[in-house]
């Protein structure tokens, strides 16, 4: 059954699905959603995802929007393919979804603003609020403390193998190391080192090259 | 008792696993995390949440935080107690993660802030919620509640057929909402409303909330 993502090449959250599809090696097609010309709110677009939002993902006539359910999906229906984001072991598996959810509700909100004024902001021409990122700064400083010690502890912040944990980090992180905020990550050597193994993984850097 | 969450009203994460383990008919205990004391700062309980939050949560060995993540983790352990909360079939369970998705993001979003301006400043302060702030919140609602109308008037619940998680993880903050003026924001659409009325009045909101009274 074919798989179609719908996306802009840029956007954070197409590319968490895109890491997810490249991590499990499976072919899909890309339809690149024209932001610039508002296709992301055309009714048809509407239909796949009612907030306007990339990306969108196909399979058959299963239609699901929002990345980490889309990534989710995946994970778990092609289990047995390419790598393992997910663990089997219940136990496990517990304590990956409390790391998948502190992505989504602690380093989602911080860094996702940074990536917006200081990158694409700049993209559109638009000027970046410094106080705006300055704030996020600090709450992203007291998000990546918690992972400093999380990844003292634990190689990836899932447990000791990579998982959807570590990847939905990727978009935003790839981002921020390219800015001033990539101060944040050096400061911490775990962090440092856990988001230097994660970038340079062959999937992320195929998923982002494509 | 093996289960404990370690919790407190007001705490949205709180009821939001209350509410599971009612749904599950699953016994635990409470042990209240005073907030007012700052009790959720002291090295007990951030040896159990690294950042200072509650809920959490203990089963046996096994030690969560984030309620969403500790949520999932009771559906899927006690699957065949009580109310089911993710459905069987992959393709089902994966429109309810996209709903899950949605409430993780947009409707928290559009919520939390309301929250805080007319149900915690009032609890913790007796102060009222700034006029402008819950003007401008009030619209992010309504935009959202606008998506959540037409999903509604397609699907029972917003996962699908049936009553999941994706619904059970929206009651704790419209049940605070819906004692405040945001009342008529949700009232005002007619399958937000009946759906609204349908999972405040499931007897295992009941337990945790008591009856409602609008």
């Amino acid at each position: 059954m074919a798989i179609k993502l719908y996306g802009a090449p840029a956007s954070n959250a197409t590319l968490r699905a895109k890491a997810c599809l490249a991590e499990k090696g499976i072919e899909y097609e890309f339809v690149h959603v024209d932001m610039s010309k508002q296709e992301h709110k055309s009714p048809e677009f509407l239909s796949r995802n009612p907030f306007g939002q990339v990306p969108a993902f196909e399979e058959g006539d299963l239609k699901l929007f929002e990345s980490r359910a889309i990534t989710q999906y995946l994970a778990h229906t092609y289990a047995d393919k390419g790598s393992d984001l997910i663990i089997k072991d219940p136990k496990k598996m517990a304590i990956l979804a409390v790391w998948i959810e502190v992505e989504s509700q602690k380093f989602e909100p911080a860094s996702s603003k940074l990536v917006w004024e200081l990158v694409y902001k700049a993209m559109f021409g638009m000027t970046t609020d410094e106080a705006v990122v300055e704030g996020n700064e600090k709450k992203l400083e007291q998000v990546l403390d918690v992972y400093e010690s999380r990844l003292s502890q634990s190689k990836y912040l899932g447990g000791e193998s990579f998982t959807l944990a570590d990847l939905h980090h990727l978009p935003n992180m790839k981002y921020l190391v390219g800015t001033k905020t990539k101060r944040l990550f050096d400061a911490r050597p775990h962090v440092s080192a856990w988001a230097a193994d994660i970038l340079s993984r062959p999937a992320w850097v195929k998923a982002t090259t494509a | 008792m093996a289960i404990k969450v370690y919790g407190s009203d007001f705490s949205i994460g709180t009821y939001r696993v209350l509410l599971c383990l009612a749904e599950k008919d699953i016994d635990f205990e409470l042990v209240t995390v005073h907030l007012a004391s700052g009790e959720h700062k002291k090295p007990h309980i951030l040896a159990r949440n690294p950042f200072g939050q509650i809920p959490a949560f203990e089963d046996g060995d096994i030690k969560l935080f984030e309620s969403r993540a500790i949520a999932q983790y009771i559906s899927r352990t006690y699957a065949d107690k009580g109310t089911c909360l993710i459905n069987m079939d992959p393709k089902k369970a994966a429109l309810e993660a996209v709903w899950i998705e949605v409430e993780a993001h947009h409707f928290n979003r559009a919520t939390t802030a309301l929250m805080w301006e007319l149900c915690m400043k009032q609890f913790l302060f007796g102060q009222n919620g700034d006029e402008d702030i819950v003007n401008a919140e009030e619209k992010k609602l309504v935009s959202v509640l606008d998506v959540y109308e037409a999903r509604l008037s397609e699907s029972k619940y917003l996962g699908g057929d049936s009553f999941s998680l994706a619904d059970l993880s929206h009651a704790p903050m419209i049940k605070h909402l819906m004692g405040t003026e945001m009342k008529r924001v949700f009232d005002a659409q007619p399958h937000v409303s009946a759906w609204v009325a349908d999972i405040l009045s499931r007897p295992a909101c009941v337990k945790v909330f008591g009856v409602p009274v609008y």
